[in-house]
């Protein structure tokens, strides 16, 4: 019958020499393979103090953007909450009143915006049906916590920080994801 | 993102220098808590994609045995805390609440990914999948994610040994009180 793969070994069945029953040259072998490994560089990050760049695709939390004025991009048109497969997303339009172009860049609003982030899966859907470019996903991991309730991330936490007035944080928040 | 730091050398109490030498005075309480925060020993518990990134926590490039997450065990008797990560479905959930009973006090559990905190993407349209992990045993830290990454794991992982040290019980943790 011929084989299936060309990598079948034949079992040596022969009996062990002397050197082989007495099993010393074996393990000074393993041992020899263990010390270069003890001079090899360690493989782990330690963790809180180093941090691993992550991959320029790796989507962690969301930003709600702005523009170079400091004006609110989302508009409240619900396209993201419709977008979203988790259904995590919850806004609030509100109309802007005049004195509050400062604000708001076009004339509706998303007076509450709400991400659920024990929902969210972090797909990305809701970047991608932005036609404001008002959301995007950052390079920063949801961090952990003991209830629920801080979960639920609401403008002020989503919100990316004012250009003019927190230039610094704001760099620090736009990182190299947003769309100009 | 907080900023975390490594707590697990600090030993709780304050030193008191004295001619030859030093005391330590210590509350047992905080002792017990610190011993007890840093031999936390995870069971395998893996339910679906989640449990992928924990292998991936657990191995050489995160490795949780750092703080004390030493080796999984296979068995709840041995076993401290409880990852839930993955889906815990209607099937899954009677399990689940065995093996949490199983375990021996003090015990604590970590719900990892959105499937186990909430359900998820399966939080709408779905007969089988339990909405939250904490429908059926209660959580004590909630990482999010769709899977988290080995870090927020990690960070859970600190969070929660933060938690044992404060020595404080859910109720108090949720309200902010002392």
């Amino acid at each position: 019958m011929p084989t299936l793969t060309s990598r079948a070994k034949q079992v040596d069945r022969r009996p062990m020499s002397l050197a082989e029953k007495l099993y010393l040259p074996a393990i000074f072998k393993g041992m020899a393979i263990t010390m270069i490994h003890v001079f090899k560089k360690k493989a782990t990050i330690n963790y809180p103090e180093q941090k691993r760049p992550f991959s320029p695709v790796f989507r962690g939390l969301h930003i709600l953007n702005r523009d170079e004025e400091g004006r609110e991009r989302c508009t409240a048109c619900g396209l993201c909450a419709v977008a979203c497969p988790a259904e995590a997303i919850t806004m609030e339009g509100a109309e802007r009143q005049p004195g509050e172009e400062h604000l708001y860049r076009e004339e509706k609003y998303a007076a509450k915006y709400e991400i659920n982030m024990l929902r969210c899966i972090f797909c990305g859907l809701c970047e991608e049906a932005c036609p404001k470019d008002a959301i995007y996903l950052s390079e920063t991991f949801a961090p952990s916590n003991f209830n629920r309730a801080s979960f639920i991330y609401g403008k002020e936490e989503l919100r990316i920080p004012h250009p003019k007035e927190d230039p610094e944080g704001y760099k620090k928040a736009l990182g190299n994801r947003a769309k100009k | 993102m907080s900023e975390q730091v490594n707590t697990a050398q600090q030993f709780p109490g304050q030193v008191h220098d004295l001619p030859g030498g030093g005391i330590v005075l210590s509350k047992l309480d905080d002792v017990i808590n610190w011993a007890r925060s840093n031999s936390l020993w995870p069971l395998t518990f893996a339910t679906s994609c989640c449990g992928i990134e924990m292998m991936a926590t657990a191995s050489a490039k995160y490795d949780f045995s750092r703080f004390g997450f030493e080796v999984a065990r296979a068995t709840p008797r041995q076993a401290d805390v409880i990852i839930i990560a993955g889906t815990i479905v209607n099937k899954m959930a009677p399990v689940l609440k065995r093996l949490y009973d199983q375990m021996a006090d003090p015990k604590y559990v970590i719900a990892m990914g959105a499937c186990a905190i909430s359900g998820g993407p399966f939080f709408y349209n779905t007969y089988s999948v339990v909405k939250g992990a904490d429908h059926v045993i209660p959580v004590d830290v909630y990482v999010a994610g769709c899977p988290p990454r080995p870090e927020a794991l990690l960070h859970a992982l600190i969070s929660l040994q933060e938690k044992i040290k404060m020595g404080m019980t859910r109720e108090q943790i949720r309200t902010g009180k002392e």
